[in-house]
């Protein structure tokens, strides 16, 4: 079959995007630490609402996670390097967040899934948490109450992306 | 189906402060005093052997709208005879204590301690009166009327 322009030019963008064109190697350390990085990602999962459900379904077979090599939760946040925040969290959790995230070692990244994690959601009371960015700095915020997979798949994408680029930084400006 | 309010009101015609049925959901207002001897005497009589307390929690009427403000709401059931009775206990703001039903129902243990944290009910003879929802730091009563929707309280952060 004939490519079109448009779908060659892409087809070359994709390669020239890829680290391991036949025939290169790149030869920046930093590169090739992000793109072990960003396919290595070991997730704690905070599980604390209904959203855990749909965390569920994107974790098990049927949107497998595992294909973007996030695949294997680590329930020691000593050994994992994204936290993602699952679900409400309210006033008497908010410290476990904060003392979780504290002993993960670097470099770390955060994923808050869920609008109750992103602004509290419809929870607009005394319990809950206005968002967990005001006690943890977060990468990717993923909306939806709860968040389709495919949502959080696109997360997923995206935060790669950002480990992928952040070179042996683990947090912009740190 | 008995007729447990005239039961109730027959045999306690003085503890009794009012009654009414909708939809043969029946509830009995009792003089906060006479709680422990009602209880006592449903759990207890064969005929009515209400063993299990399903629930039991508290409204809170706006001290501006009536007085007493508070109603103690317990919400019992018997397994064998398959009925339901609710009993109502009102609170005054002042004399905010009623008595504790841990020794009749042990399901009463941890429905007192969210009584008391959501809206400041306490629960004389309660083994251990703490809150268990909130944390200790908390101040006030979420569920009363009269905290703020939007007043925050955290343990860490800032207050948003
Ligand atoms: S965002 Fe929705 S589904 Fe997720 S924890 Fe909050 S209320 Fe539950």
């Amino acid at each position: 079959m004939e490519l079109t322009a448009p779908q060659k030019e892409n087809i070359q963008k994709i390669e020239h995007s890829n680290l391991f064109t036949p025939g290169f190697f790149s030869s920046k350390v930093s590169e090739v630490v992000g793109w072990a990085r960003k396919n290595s990602i070991f997730q704690f999962p905070m599980v604390t609402a209904c959203c855990g459900m749909e965390y569920m379904s994107v974790a098990c077979s049927h949107y497998d996670i595992d294909r973007f090599g996030a695949g294997f939760p680590r329930f020691s946040p000593r050994q994992s390097d994204v936290l993602f925040v699952v679900g409400t969290i309210s006033h008497k959790m908010a410290p476990v967040m904060k003392r979780i995230y504290e002993q993960m070692t670097e470099p770390k990244w955060v994923v808050a899934f869920g609008v109750c994690t992103c602004t509290g959601g419809f929870y607009d009371n005394y319990a809950t948490v206005q968002g967990i960015d005001t006690i943890i700095p977060v990468d990717v915020y993923i909306p939806g109450c709860p968040p389709r997979p495919e949502t959080v798949i696109d997360g997923l994408i995206k935060l790669q992306e950002k480990i992928e680029h952040s070179g042996f930084e683990s947090r912009p400006g740190k | 189906m008995t007729d447990l309010i005239e039961v109730i009101q027959n045999k306690f015609p003085d503890l009794v402060e009012s009654s009414h049925s909708q939809c043969g959901d029946q509830t009995v207002v009792l003089k906060k005093e006479g709680l422990l001897t009602v209880m006592k005497y449903v759990q207890h009589e064969p005929s009515l052997h209400f063993n299990m307390l399903m629930d039991l929690t508290a409204v809170d009427y706006w001290a501006q709208l009536r007085k007493p403000r508070f109603d103690v709401v317990y919400h019992l059931y018997s397994t064998t005879k398959n009925h339901r009775l609710r009993i109502k206990v009102q609170v005054s703001e002042k004399e905010c204590e009623v008595d504790s039903l841990t020794s009749f129902w042990p399901s009463a243990n941890w429905f007192e301690r969210e009584v008391w944290d959501m809206f400041g009910v306490k629960f004389k003879g309660h083994p251990n009166m703490k809150r268990i929802l909130m944390y200790e730091e908390f101040k006030g009563h979420p569920l009363r009327k009269d905290y703020m929707y939007n007043k925050r309280q955290p343990l860490v952060g800032p207050v948003n």
